[in-house]
């Protein structure tokens, strides 16, 4: 089922919008090939999507894995609340974010002595504000379960805590930052806005040329060679993290989140409800320097978030009268000439995103729960990597080849008499598409941890295959299925290449609500689109942190 | 196995249960007139389009047509998509093609000529602004507006400088590193602009272009980033008091209070654009659709276009807001390029401006 999801939404309307590109008057002509490639231009956009997509990722990982530990192993008041935070910017506008960046680094702005406006560094930044909180949630999912015992031993035998991270903790940890890192280098790969709005047309990348060579030249030729050239990237990519993945991942000693907790020395006066492990070997000193060195990054990252959304918050209250709340006031009413009001907006991106999240969960746990099993037979084991790497690709192929290409085939498809292309059926479909891969990354990891032998004894005993997943497979996986549904829900709010193209004006998602706000003059419309973005951000906060909540009272009556 | 299929026939309920698309469809209007001719019809539009609430309404009223929007996105998103789906059009009706992309419509002959042919009073005043080359009238022009370069007044007047009057003017030194303009790649406004350089200076557009580059101009990506961002007057920290935007764009700067916008539109830099609407070949409802091309020349939808699109509409029987009368007047002499030659160069064009101004 799955599968046929993915051929249906994906597959198909790729492959007709790249052989309408191929195929002229009934030839298939590959002449664009060598005429795109002889293009200077091409290389060097190739060039640039590579190397802002690794920076991008490889800044975010670094970052990333530090505030996975420090948000996900140690407690400390307000937690909770950077968990949250950390996934905002995740969903907010890119055009928006685009705008509050600059706003920063243009001259005139808080960082402008930095002259980085237009550069190559402000579009890595801006990649990196987006992605930090996808690295910190798939690798905190996993590093919560990690039974500290096996480091603890480390520790006992003498290991420095840098030796025991080194050699025991983030080899376990290699799936899910290999994952996390697969994730980030795609949406860096396919980011759109953000590179315009940051650096213009000198930084195109694969992406931006794909929109132009379409939307604006229909040169669906150059425009379907250069899809072909951003698949070759993507499958790269999927490959070599795959390798990382298959290398590293096996069964590992799961613990429950609680017991693994300890309060990082940065808080040191308040009391951990366990007993910090006192090892012998290292002192609790040593200790101290690698909690120092994790808050130290995860500090740095949270004010590294918090400036543009500080900067949107501030210019949100700022209106032609002085300050104030007006442009929040005006939110309640349709919007100039918009068919809703905002608050209609944030009810109808909840109510779509939930049938995304429900989507997605089902057909990316199905997915994980496939691929996480371990067959013997060589074949059947690529196939089941295969289909793991398959589910990976729409997050790695322009939202405008499938969006064009949706529009080809989903007029009246296998003959049925539905004109698919408006349906409002299709955007919660769109964006589970992009939230299966990052249900897929999250839950994976966990269960392909789980020891098969506890598998087999649950079936020696007569445990029915069902039974073994609610079992056995079930209770480690819920609080990952918690985790997944968060982000999930936070893509599908997020999601604007997909949804723009297909929601309905009369019942606009509040990302299309934003972007068609910021669009119009008029300094009040701007302030407004600021106003919404800053709801949309709570809401995903508000909407985050219940997901990580749900799941643990479950967990506790299991 | 079992268990997959379990839950795949687990989906379709739940999905219903807690959705969205499982809720009624937006209220359709009720046609309530009698002897109107009924159903509904598509609009494909770009994503600017909006009306007043009520008005698409007041539409199903008088004509019995409900009206389903589609929204691809910009205009030249919108007319590549008619291009592709020509076979099978997604709508019945379009509106927003305008004056760079319509040769490109014509030749793929994604519209056709209204029929019933059109009855609104508006037609002859709009005929001014026709397509040359559209004969048979498959493109009907709605409404108007001018991209021009825009100036903060406030600004000059504070640091003692003698605003710019005209294109020759922003290449003087006195005006070096002022002006933030828009691609013209990814903008539309930026587009016109280019197409305006290329009217004032024929072969001579790519000097006047490095002559700005060298002159520091800025080059965004799109108007909001300019106009929020790097705009003197656009309500953030900018520093360029010189920007391209609309005729129409000093409007929004009245301050609270005042009396007069704080900024002027320069109309010897402008370049006309002219929306149109048009019947989409091989409509399902090509009789709505031209009842709908009828009802967008109507006195309530021309004298609604100002306020909630920010163009001119084209009927001389309604008055335009009395601040857009005496702050956002029309150029009297604007710039323009025949749309055979847009349709013929813009490839060409984009490109030599992408080498010279981007480089």
């Amino acid at each position: 089922m799955p599968l046929v999801f993915l051929a249906v939404f994906f597959a198909w309307p790729v492959v007709a919008m790249v052989g309408r590109g191929f195929v002229s008057s009934g030839r298939l002509d590959l002449g664009a090939f060598s005429e795109v490639f002889s293009r200077a231009r091409t290389w060097r956009i190739v060039w640039l999507t590579l190397a802002q997509a690794s920076l991008g990722t490889v800044v975010s990982g670094l970052l990333g894995v530090p505030g996975a530990y420090l948000l996900y192993r140690c407690r400390f008041a307000g937690r909770g609340f950077l968990r949250a935070f950390v996934t905002v910017p995740f969903v907010l506008p890119t055009v928006v974010v685009g705008v509050a960046f600059r706003s920063l680094l243009a001259p005139g702005g808080l960082l402008a002595f930095l002259h980085l406006d237009g550069t190559f560094t402000a579009i890595v930044a801006a990649l990196v504000f987006f992605n930090y909180g996808l690295v910190v949630r798939t690798v905190g999912g996993l590093w919560e379960r990690l039974d500290p015992r096996a480091e603890q031993a480390a520790r006992a035998l003498g290991a420095s805590p840098w030796r025991a991270l080194g050699t025991v903790t983030l080899p376990a940890l290699a799936p899910a930052i290999a994952g996390a890192a697969s994730l980030t280098f795609l949406f860096c790969a396919t980011a759109f806005g953000t590179v315009l709005v940051l650096g213009g047309l000198r930084f195109g990348t694969v992406e931006t040329e794909i929109w132009i060579q379409t939307t604006q030249f229909l040169d669906l030729r150059a425009a379907a060679v250069l899809s072909v050239v951003q698949l070759v990237v993507v499958v790269g990519a999927l490959l070599v993290a795959g390798r990382a993945r298959s290398r590293n991942e096996r069964a590992l000693s799961l613990a429950a989140p609680v017991s693994s907790a300890h309060a990082p020395s940065l808080f040191p006066r308040r009391p951990s409800r366990l007993p910090r492990p006192r090892a012998g070997g290292a002192g609790p000193d040593d200790l101290r320097g690698l909690d120092r060195v994790a808050a130290a990054a995860t500090a740095l990252a949270i004010t590294f978030l918090a400036l543009p959304l500080v900067g949107l918050v501030v210019r949100s209250l700022r209106t032609p009268d002085g300050w104030g709340l007006a442009n929040y006031a005006a939110l309640s009413r349709p919007a100039g000439a918009l068919p809703v009001s905002v608050w209609d907006a944030t009810v109808t991106s909840l109510r779509v995103a939930l049938d995304a999240t429900v989507l997605s969960l089902v057909v990316g746990g199905l997915v994980a729960l496939v691929v996480s099993r371990r067959p013997r037979a060589g074949a059947v084991r690529r196939l089941v990597a295969g289909l793991d790497a398959a589910f990976m690709l729409p997050l790695g192929v322009s939202a405008v080849t499938v969006g064009f290409g949706f529009l080809l085939v989903m007029d009246r498809p296998f003959g049925l008499d539905v004109d698919l292309r408006t349906s409002p059926l299709l955007v919660p479909v769109a964006q589970a598409v992009v939230a299966v891969p990052l249900v897929v990354r999250t839950v994976l990891p966990v269960l392909r941890a789980i020891d098969p032998r506890q598998r087999q004894v649950a079936a020696t005993l007569g445990a029915s295959p069902a039974r073994v997943v609610s079992t056995v497979d079930g209770p480690v996986a819920l609080r990952a299925i918690g985790l997944a549904a968060g982000l999930a829900f936070a893509a599908s709010l997020g999601e604007f290449g997909a949804t723009s193209f297909l929601a309905r004006p009369d019942r606009p998602t509040l990302p299309v609500l934003v972007y068609r706000l910021i669009g119009r003059p008029g300094v009040e419309t701007y302030g407004m689109a600021l106003a919404a973005s800053v709801v949309l951000a709570l809401v995903t906060a508000l909407v985050v942190a219940g997901f990580e909540r749900v799941p643990r009272a479950a967990g506790t009556v299991i | 196995m079992r268990k997959r299929l379990l839950i795949g026939t687990l989906v379709v309920p739940a999905l219903a249960a807690c959705s969205a698309v499982g809720a009624a469809p937006p209220s359709p209007t009720a046609p309530t007139s009698t002897g109107a001719a009924g159903g509904a019809i598509t609009l494909v539009t770009h994503d600017s389009f909006a009306l007043s609430k009520g008005i698409l309404e007041d539409f199903t009223q008088q004509t019995g047509y409900t009206v389903n929007v589609v929204q691809p996105g910009d205009a030249g998103t919108l007319v590549n998509q008619l291009v592709l789906t020509k076979d099978a059009p997604v709508g019945d009706v379009t509106f927003g093609i305008d004056n760079t992309f319509a040769s490109r419509a014509l030749d793929e002959k994604v519209v056709v000529p209204p029929s019933p042919a059109l009855t609104a009073a508006a037609v002859k005043d709009g005929a001014q602004y026709r397509v040359p080359s559209d004969t048979a009238g498959a493109l009907t022009p709605i409404d108007v507006g001018d991209v021009c370069v825009n100036v903060d007044h406030a600004w000059f007047t504070a640091h003692k400088l003698t605003e710019p009057a005209s294109l020759d003017d922003l290449v003087k030194p006195a005006y070096k590193g002022l002006f933030v303009t828009e691609s013209a790649t990814t903008s539309s406004p930026g587009f016109a602009f280019l197409l305006a350089t290329i009217a004032a200076k024929g072969d001579g557009w790519q000097a006047y272009w490095k002559a700005l580059k060298a002159n520091g101009v800025k080059i965004d990506d799109g108007w909001e980033n300019a106009w929020n961002v790097d705009y003197t007057a656009g309500g953030g920290n900018g520093q360029f008091p010189i920007v391209l935007s609309y005729s129409s764009s000093p409007v929004d700067t009245v301050p609270k209070g005042g009396t007069s916008p704080t900024t002027g539109a320069l109309l010897d830099t402008c370049f006309r654009q002219v929306e149109y609407a048009g019947v989409i070949a091989g409509a399902k409802n090509p009789a709505g659709a031209a009842a709908f091309v009828n009802f967008l020349l109507s006195d309530e939808v021309q004298a609604d276009i100002p306020g909630s699109m920010y163009m001119y509409p084209v009927s001389s029987s309604v008055k335009v807001p009395t601040d857009w009368a005496q702050w956002a007047p029309l150029a009297t002499q604007p710039l323009s390029v025949p749309a055979a030659d847009i349709a013929a160069h813009r490839s060409d064009w984009l490109q030599q401006w992408s080498d010279v101004a981007l480089g």
